[in-house]
């Protein structure tokens, strides 16, 4: 039992990672229907943003613990909600009339350039940190087991809920958040009632680009390593999380994290862990061939 | 009737080209200040920081630079005209470089400056060629983007090594069965992505090339896992091994023909065995275009739904171009491994996948010489110094964009007609 | 004396809550071209996709007779109601081959035939004279379609590169390159102008009296309605509100007020009380 119960903490924190991912993923095709491929590359960006900072606020003092996670927390999103930006100004945009497939062979071009960006500017091997945020509490003893709690994970599902929170009241409530609903409807229709639709398109990048730069903060802090293509993976698992939960749909991308965490912590600590990476593959494939529309997906239907 | 106007003098607007520039410079600082201003460096296995702050300013002058230069000369350049973008070699030249090229390729280990090195470079860029137009066949041909097309690859090479294995099969005995098998695979793969659209097509074959990969991985009772496969048979001379010395009863191809053994003769001898597979694949792709089959591909990427309305069975259409696809990557892996006489699940990674797609890409689907250009500059680039080939990756992915970006059909390719009606016109085409 | 080619039954369609089709039936004959009119939104191009495979109707019976065989529509896959029921249809958006010649759009729509003669292929590539043989007829019945809709010389240019006009002509001259027995057009005149108008209604007449087929026809341009039409079904709001010859359909009140409205059914403008005599 308590074995269980560890496993399910586990996969929940992993999960608010891989959904604060899928958000960026959900987002980004709700709006303008492509598959952001170099997403997964914009977390690994912000990962290594997360890394520098923390890196250079202790180089010169700053080394309590909430206040360099906070000015890293900004950091992080501030230079990564960047790169988002430019990432769908230099490759995405020009090529918004172009036939079907040129955006995501564009943004395939995009991830190898990132990958190979920060493989050259900070090295092939991998990069470890110092743990920040140390010690936990022990939340139940079981059958032998004790069932640990680290203040990391604490952190991680509070900032997570926080984040969500604050994120679902700006799309709900602010004339932006309203703006993005409506190219997300029509966007043609949004530009003629005098909607900026490239403003909306890019605060759409910077959003899910700033999510995405939150989880790759903690998962560096998280497991304490990183390195260039930490991307791929995480990319692939966090767009089964938006797909399973139903692209296009905000609750839907943080559902599927969640499950897609769930699975992978019980896959992994019940089964085998060396087949945990299939298991998500798998489900991305089955996902999509029979249920495309996801869990809170709503179908798509082509005019003939 | 007024007289037409003259079109406005071309002149570059400098006050809005600075803002511009001014702009771009600016977001150019803010992403390069945390990864290009400092660097993570080793010291004594703790992570320190080093900055690099000339960098920054080199890169974002560069880019302030750069923006002005192509801000001039967009203004300064004629409107570029609608339509087909201006082909870089007319129809009569390519048949003529075509040609060249073959002769060349035939003769290059003949040739006064070829090396056994050369000859083995060319070998690495003919596998490519060979990807490059099976993967053609579904991309270009097809339209369907498969991103796992290393899969087959991975197939043909593991099939074949476990057939000499198993079987004791030698190269030539167990290529057909490579391409029968990777066609299985193609198809296994083709049936669950029939409904599937563009992307969604897309990352489930990624998603299938990647599980290929993790199961060569990690079945390790079968495939030996990440220690690989070794010992595999090299192919041989009309039963005539390439090496030394034989058992008894077999004679060697050196005994043969009554010349000392030098290793390069198996250098040269596998160059023309994966030339002369290319010249085939060639071939059959080639004629398969002008076939109905090959005119069913493309009609299925212009329309899906045109072609059902035309009587065409889109699911036999897409599993037929999966399956020969896949055949053709089967081939070229059962090579790859001949060659190597040892593989593992490391050479068969997404970013293979990618670059084989870069390459068609890059050369223009559709477009025979193009995907040989594109190999040539993939596999060469790093041979021009070690700087570039760090660098090797970093241009492609921006080549990717900039190729969709200005040239999305490619370097290469116009698409040249299967059936004419009338003779075509004179000159370049 | 033209049979049944196409009997639809108590057709239904809705989507979610739309009812798009509401118990439709009618007949289209052998040899007879018959349009299906109505106001945007009527439900035409639903019958259409669901004549062709691209909707499966709630309920209805769409029975094609082709010779001595009955195909029953509503049950089959959209390539096979072209492949084997002989059903060919245009689009209302164009959809042609774009990025193909003019020819090869014609060839294409002779795959079956090409593909068997070439042995799935296999005959193909070893060049044997019955696919060379089926090739060659296929490119002449391409160019005598062609030649019918005036593009022989542009055979060799790609698809869209051709003028609007033309473009429609093409899809007509592939959907028939099928050789089909029940051709449906939805809106073949559509932006055209009246000069092309006039020369599609020839082209619709000489199908009909050379080819012996059935043409069934969606379309808004009145000369091109009552110029040609043997038997005209009228729709509105998914409903069937009045058949008949083309002369009964135009007077009647029915369809005057579904195009008008309720108002300006009572006192037509004098213009086009004219404009409708002249029609006769």
């Amino acid at each position: 039992m308590a074995y269980f119960v560890q496993q399910l903490i586990n996969g929940l924190t992993l999960g608010s990672i891989y959904g604060l991912i899928a958000i960026g993923y959900t987002m980004v095709y709700g709006i303008i229907g492509m598959i952001n491929f170099a997403h997964g590359d914009i977390y690994m960006i912000g990962a290594f943003v997360s890394l520098i900072t923390l890196l250079g606020l202790t180089a010169v003092g700053i080394s309590g613990v909430p206040i360099a996670l906070a000015l890293t927390l900004v950091s992080a999103m501030l230079f990564t909600g960047a790169y988002g930006w430019a990432v769908e100004r230099l490759a995405y945009r020009p090529l918004r009339r172009s036939f079907r497939l040129a955006p995501l062979i564009s943004a395939i071009g995009m991830s190898i350039f990132l990958e190979n960006y920060v493989q050259l500017l900070q090295g092939a091997q991998v990069k470890a940190l110092q743990p920040i945020v140390r010690g936990g509490f022990t939340l139940m003893r079981s059958g032998g087991f004790t069932v640990e709690v680290s203040w990391l994970q604490v952190v991680i599902l509070v900032l997570t809920v926080a984040l969500m929170t604050v994120f679902s009241l700006f799309i709900a409530g602010t004339p932006l958040g309203r703006a993005q609903r409506a190219c997300e409807q029509d966007m043609v229709m949004a530009s003629l009632l005098g909607i900026d639709v490239d403003r909306t398109i890019s605060t759409t990048f910077i959003i899910g680009a700033a999510l995405a730069a939150v989880a790759g903060l903690m998962v560096t802090l998280y497991y304490g390593v990183i390195d260039f293509f930490i991307g791929f993976l995480a990319g692939i698992k966090a767009f089964t999380a938006a797909v399973l939960g139903g692209i296009g749909s905000l609750p839907g991308a943080m559902l599927g994290g969640l499950l897609i965490g769930l699975i992978e912590a019980f896959w992994s600590g019940y089964f085998s862990v060396e087949y945990k990476d299939v298991s998500v593959f798998v489900i991305l494939v089955l996902v999509l061939i029979f249920r495309p529309t996801g869990l809170l997906g709503k179908p798509d239907v082509e005019k003939v | 009737m007024a007289e037409a106007a003259l079109p406005p003098p071309r002149r570059v607007h400098w006050q809005s080209l600075l803002k511009e520039a001014a702009l771009a410079a600016g977001v150019a600082l803010v992403l390069a200040v945390p990864l290009v201003g400092f660097e993570t460096i080793n010291v004594n296995a703790v992570l320190g920081l080093r900055t690099r702050f000339g960098w920054v300013a080199i890169g974002v002058a560069g880019v302030f630079a750069g923006r002005i230069l192509l801000g001039a000369a967009r203004s300064l350049m004629p409107e570029r005209r609608y339509g087909a973008p201006r082909l870089l070699l007319g129809r009569r030249h390519t048949t003529l470089a075509a040609t060249a090229a073959i002769i060349f390729a035939l003769a290059l280990p003949f040739l006064p400056f070829s090396s056994r090195y050369l000859v083995d470079l060319a070998t690495t860029v003919l596998i490519y060629v060979m990807l490059g137009w099976g993967l053609n066949v579904v991309v270009g041909l097809a339209g369907l983007l498969d991103l796992g097309y290393v899969a087959f690859y991975a197939v043909g090479a593991y099939s074949f090594a476990l057939f000499a294995q198993w079987f004791d099969l030698s190269f030539w005995e167990a290529l057909p069965l490579a391409g029968l098998l990777a066609a299985s695979f193609g198809i296994a793969l083709g049936f669950p992505v029939l409904r599937l659209r563009g992307d969604y097509l897309a990352i489930v074959t990624l998603g299938f090339g990647e599980i290929v990969r993790l199961v060569l991985l990690n079945w390790v009772p079968v495939t030996n896992g990440p220690n690989g496969i070794s010992n595999i048979p090299r192919p041989s001379f009309f039963g005539m091994p390439l090496t030394p010395h034989a058992p008894h009863g077999i004679t060697t191809f050196s005994a043969f023909f009554h010349v000392p053994f030098n290793p390069g003769q198996r250098i040269g001898f596998l160059y023309y065995v994966v030339l002369a597979l290319a010249l085939v694949t060639n071939v059959f792709t080639l004629r398969l275009r002008r076939l109905p089959i090959g005119r069913a591909w493309e009609a299925l990427r212009e329309d899906e739904i045109a072609c059902r309305a035309l009587g065409i069975n889109p699911t036999t259409i897409k599993l037929s171009a999966f399956a020969i696809g896949a055949m053709l990557g089967g081939f070229a892996g059962a090579f790859f491994a001949t060659r190597q006489g040892f593989i593992s699940p490391e050479s068969f990674t997404f970013i293979e996948s990618a670059t084989i797609l870069a390459i068609v890409v890059l050369g223009g689907s559709g477009s025979q010489l193009g995907v040989v250009l594109a190999a040539i500059v993939l596999v060469t680039l790093p041979e021009f110094g070690r700087g570039l080939a760090q660098y090797r990756m970093l241009l492609f992915g921006a080549a990717m964009i900039g190729i969709m970006i200005w040239r999305p059909r490619g370097l290469m390719a116009r698409r040249e007609p299967s059936l004419r009606l009338h003779p075509p016109r004179r000159g370049g085409g | 004396m033209s049979g049944a080619l196409l009997e639809v039954e108590h057709l239904s369609m809705r989507f979610g809550g739309l009812v798009a089709v509401d118990d439709l039936s009618f007949t289209a004959r052998d040899r007879e071209i018959t349009a299906i009119i109505g106001p945007n939104g009527a439900g035409k191009t639903t019958v259409f996709n669901c004549l062709t495979g691209f909707y499966r109707p709630g309920i209805g019976r769409l029975s094609l007779h082709r010779g001595e065989r009955r195909f029953l529509l509503e049950r089959m896959d959209g390539f096979r109601i072209a492949r084997d029921a002989g059903v060919a249809r245009t689009f209302q958006n164009i959809r042609l081959f774009a990025g193909m010649t003019v020819l090869e759009n014609l060839v294409v729509a002779q795959h079956q035939k090409l593909m068997r003669a070439s042995l799935w292929s296999v005959g193909g590539l070893l060049g044997l004279p019955l696919y060379r043989r089926a090739e060659a007829e296929a490119m002449e019945r391409a160019r005598h379609w062609l030649d019918r809709v005036g593009l022989v010389e542009r055979a060799d240019e790609a698809a869209e590169s051709l003028p609007y006009g033309a473009q429609r002509r093409l899809e007509i001259a592939r959907a028939l390159c099928t050789d089909p027995v029940l051709l449906c057009l939805d809106e073949p005149a559509a932006g055209l102008n009246p000069r092309e108008s006039a020369e599609l209604n020839e082209l619709l007449l000489s199908v009909r009296a050379e080819l012996g087929i059935g043409v069934l026809l969606i379309e808004h341009d009145m000369t091109v309605v009552m110029g040609i039409s043997d038997h005209i079904i009228v729709l509105d709001y998914g409903r069937k509100i009045a058949e008949g010859k083309p002369d009964a359909v135009r007077r009647d009140p029915a369809v005057i007020k579904a195009y008008l409205g309720e108002e300006e059914s009572e006192a037509l403008p004098p213009e086009i009380a004219r404009d409708l005599e002249h029609r006769s």
